[in-house]
């Protein structure tokens, strides 16, 4: 999220670093002088003596040694200690290399570096949204590599920051576990995607019928092998370093792929239903920015310091604003609007149809005291602008919230951006964390007011049924539909 | 999961002050069950349980003997409890699944606060209960609607409820989720992370697990039970068996685990479960999914048991035949895959009990709590259950039974019209294809 440039003074200087290993841990009173000792400024003290109370009484969690000569440190003790003590002792993570390419810096020598990195911010903000529009040009399914390629990239960056918080980089197999679990999950949503929506294609081939059938129990046998092989991957002196990355890894895959499966299901509900969120939260982001940037003066919370009330307001309108506009613009055109289908016959994804009602140009009468102000008895607009309003007003009130989550996360382990992926703006998961929340919203608005399940899937299900089972559904459909009058009663069969 | 006896005589209890200086081979062995109780534990264990009553009783055996008696009479305890509660029906036994997931969401969640010494972060037991509320709001939501759909469409607000549920779930949890972003303090946002993050896998595991159990459940009991027993008698057949004949260490996490426990507690539990679904497949009140019936309000069950659960004569392979001298037998088909299940149990199940041992030594704690006697807490049970009812309904969904389709009907009628009339025209050329439905027969 584009923090706004501070106004006011930097925050308090920084705790100094601390050392990351302690040898020999005494039982509990000796760790409470031994944090004294710390070079940690007396405001940290107060902090932690709220939860000396706690630490005192079970202090003996720590390994009861001696004094002494531990042989060999028990890394789990060491890393043990880290999980205990507040934030100040936690060294900080060394940030990756800068990657502004050259080109940008030499153009920029002559600038202050104030402006100059004001300039590459948006030099790169313009890059990355010409490349955004040049992916929608290209259509769905370059879209969908391009969701992927983020996910496995936000998914990459964060299991770094993991390796990079907890040391562990060397432990045994954990690499290639992580990717393994990403792989499974990937496939187990995909698979239910692929079946979902590619149901002729599928009906076609064999060996597809057969894995579309067993899918579940296909994908989970490939998670229980994961699952297996981390139980036997344990090691004696890591097993708490192990258990830490393993359930990093799924609450990471938790939050990145859910959302990302979420948001191509959005996509083929209709490239409108991807675009406007999306867009909604980077014009909130941006104009936050500006609106901060020219007006702001009261600061909104302690977590970023740079956010104000004043941009958090003015952005908040001007997205709905810009949400409603770019909602009446795409509304018109049949490519954003048609839920994508995949077409056997020219093997590709097409988008036409006879555009819902939501997409039809309606007029409403205005109530009157916006009557008065427009002077206009009557107003055309698509419905879905009237959802866009929903929309926007999310990704500007509570959008911000998975971008809090972000800066807590980065403060609570002391990093300033997650990669240094893109120069001036940090790792892709700094751009993205607004939307994290977003895709989730729009995924449950769409399933809870705009449509109902999808009907391929539900004839998908009828179709795997027992034929007797069948032949039931079919009877009770028949004489539902000559009531409500869609099938004509004339029908012989 | 019940720990194998050293056969190893073990060295006479060590004095609380060299635990200090062993304390690190503590990782590669453990103690033995009544060394256990002497010994100071790493982490505060709550006071001992055991009743008065059998501490009387007991008093005058050695300790390590009373101890087996203390599991002995708990694990007696225990499958009388559950024997009584499967004799009072559907109702009861999902009210116990869900105490048995809160008490377990509050033995984790409680580790976690030990091991962070968070107890005292603001707000957070507090959002730990509300996203489990939350969590549980969402599932339960879900499978009322699928199977009392004709109770809901009644009542107005409940109808309102179910066809909002994904939005209002979430709206729910959302508000958690910004509370959470808001209480974050300035020096705690490390341990406050950690715990959300704890909270949320806790959760996973825990709530998911126990509503599969239930889904299970109103498959039909059976269901139900069959895989829990598996999972019980191969803990205690393997116990036996590596009591008698265990020599052969299986794997460094539970160095009281042998392969001879293994193998045969598998073998045990093969022959088990083929026994047990013998008996249960007769029964009517095991066999049929279970219905809320509208008119007595209440849960039937009682219908006409599906070809999984009629007799059937199967041919024994020739192999087979010269052993027992038989030439076929009868045989219920869900026997069949009653091995399927008592396998998984006895092959991966223990995999969900070495993930719980290696998670209490990270952790350095000896159980995950002390709520039953001699055993530990109930999470300290339910560890291999933890795999075994994911397996259960996959493997339902899989090889069982296909969608529901009085769920179908559902999601068709609320489809558009222009939709329900393809569905419906694929369907019937579909029906024709297979023969089910000629043009001339059909019966209006």
């Amino acid at each position: 999220m584009l923090e706004l440039r501070h106004r006011g003074s930097c925050p308090g200087p920084r705790e100094a670093v601390s050392p990351p290993h302690r040898e020999g841990e005494a039982a509990g009173g000796d760790h409470e002088t031994e944090s004294t000792s710390d070079k940690v400024s007396g405001a940290e003290r107060g902090g932690r003596r709220a939860l000396a109370g706690s630490w005192l009484e079970a202090g003996h969690l720590r390994a009861r040694v001696g004094p002494v000569q531990r042989q060999e440190t028990d890394i789990d003790d060491r890393y043990g200690d880290l999980d205990s003590r507040t934030d100040s002792d936690i060294p900080e993570i060394p940030p990756s290399s800068d990657r502004t390419p050259e080109i940008l810096k030499k153009a920029l020598s002559g600038l202050s570096s104030r402006w100059k990195n004001w300039w590459i911010r948006g030099i790169l903000t313009l890059t990355m949204i010409s490349l955004f529009f040049l992916i929608i040009y290209m259509g769905s399914f370059m879209l969908m590599l391009l969701v992927l390629g983020i996910q496995v990239k936000c998914f990459h960056e964060i299991i770094t920051i993991g390796y990079r918080v907890y040391h562990s980089y060397d432990l045994p197999w954990f690499r290639t576990l992580s990717w393994y679990f990403l792989l499974c999950v990937n496939y187990f949503f995909y698979g239910e995607t692929v079946a979902d929506y590619f149901a002729t294609f599928v009906q076609r081939e064999e060996q597809l019928q057969f894995l579309i059938r067993y899918h579940r129990f296909i994908s989970f046998a490939l998670y229980l092998a994961g699952f297996c092989m981390f139980v036997l991957s344990l090691v004696k002196k890591h097993y708490r370093l192990q258990f830490y990355m393993f359930a990093w890894t799924h609450v990471t895959l938790l939050i990145t792929v859910t959302q990302s499966h979420l948001v191509i299901q959005n996509l083929f509900e209709g490239m409108i239903w991807f675009l406007v969120p999306i867009s909604s939260v980077i014009c909130n982001d941006i104009t936050a920015y500006l609106f901060g940037f020219f007006f702001g003066r009261t600061p909104l919370i302690k977590l970023s310091p740079k956010k104000t009330w004043e941009g958090f307001i003015g952005g908040f309108f001007s997205t709905v604003v810009f949400g409603f506009i770019a909602a009446y613009v795409l509304s018109k055109y049949q490519y954003f609007v048609c839920p994508v289908e995949y077409r056997s016959d020219v093997n590709s994804f097409v988008t036409e149809c006879e555009p819902s009602e939501l997409f039809q140009l309606q007029t409403y009468s205005l109530p009157p005291f916006l009557k008065a102000v427009l002077r206009q008895e009557r107003v055309s607009l698509y419905p879905f602008q009237i959802h866009s309003i929903a929309l926007s007003t999310f990704a500007s009130l509570i959008g911000p919230f998975g971008g809090f989550f972000a800066s807590g996360f980065k403060r609570a382990f002391k990093i300033k951006d997650f990669a240094n992926t893109i120069p001036g703006h940090g790792g892709i998961m700094d751009r993205f964390d607004c939307q994290y929340l977003m895709a989730t919203f729009v995924h449950v608005y769409i399933t809870s007011f705009i449509r109902g399940p999808n009907p391929s899937k539900v004839l998908q299900q009828l179709l795997v049924l027992q034929p007797e089972q069948q032949l039931n559904i079919y009877k009770t459909l028949k004489t539902h539909l000559i009531e409500k009058g869609i099938l004509q009663p004339t029908l012989k069969v | 999961m019940t720990e194998l006896r050293q056969r190893v005589a073990h060295e006479p209890v060590a004095p609380p002050e060299d635990k200090s200086e062993s304390e690190a081979k503590v990782d590669g062995e453990t103690a033995s069950d009544s060394e256990s109780r002497a010994e100071s534990a790493p982490l505060p264990v709550s006071a001992d349980d055991t009743p008065e009553v059998l501490n009387r009783a007991l008093s005058n055996l050695s300790s390590r003997w009373k101890n087996w008696w203390v599991r002995g009479i708990l694990t007696l305890a225990m499958i009388a409890f559950f024997f009584i509660i499967i004799y009072l029906g559907p109702m009861v036994l999902m009210i116990i699944v869900m105490c048995v997931q809160i008490k377990c969401f509050h033995e984790i969640i409680t580790i976690g606060y030990n091991v962070y010494h968070s107890y005292d972060l603001p707000w957070f037991r507090t959002l730990s209960w509300y996203f489990l509320l939350c969590v549980n709001y969402f599932f339960y939501g879900e499978t009322v609607t699928d199977y009392f759909f004709t109770l809901v469409q009644r009542e107005e607000p409940l109808r309102i409820l179910s066809k909002y549920h994904r939005f209002i779930s979430f709206t729910l949890y959302l508000i958690g989720f910004c509370m959470f972003v808001l209480s974050l303090v300035k020096k705690h946002y490390r341990l406050q992370f950690y715990m959300f993050g704890w909270t949320h896998v806790t959760l996973l595991i825990v709530v998911t697990q126990s509503h599969l159990v239930i889904h299970n459940l109103f498959e039909g009991m059976i269901w139900f039970i069959v895989p829990i027993s598996c999972v019980i008698c191969n803990d205690i057949m393997a116990y036996m068996f590596g009591f008698f004949f265990g020599r052969t260490p299986l794997i460094k996490l539970s160095p009281k685990k042998t392969w001879e426990g293994f193998i045969g507690g598998f073998f045990a539990t093969v022959v088990f479960g083929l026994l047990l679904s013998y008996v249960m497949s007769g029964y009517r009140c095991f066999v049929c999914p279970v219905e809320y019936n509208n008119d007595t309000n209440s849960f039937t069950v009682d219908c006409e048991p599906s070809d999984l659960f009629r007799l059937q004569e199967y041919n024994i392979p020739g192999v087979i035949q010269s052993v027992i001298g038989w030439k076929t037998v009868r045989m219920y088909p869900f026997q069949i895959h009653s091995i399927a299940l008592s396998t998984f149990a006895s092959l991966i199940g223990p995999f969900g009990g070495f993930f719980a041992s290696g998670f209490k030594r990270a952790f350095k704690i000896k159980d995950f709590a002390n709520t039953i006697p001699g055993h530990g807490g109930i999470m300290d049970r339910f560890d291999c259950q933890y795999l075994m009812a994911t397996f259960v309904n996959v493997y339902i969904a899989s090889f069982i039974r296909g969608p529901n389709p009085s769920k179908l009907i559902q999601q068709f009628l609320t489809l558009r019209p222009d939709q329900q009339l393809h569905i419906f025209n694929t369907l019937r050329s579909h029906l024709i294809d297979k023969g089910m439905l000629t043009s001339t027969t059909e019966d209006e």
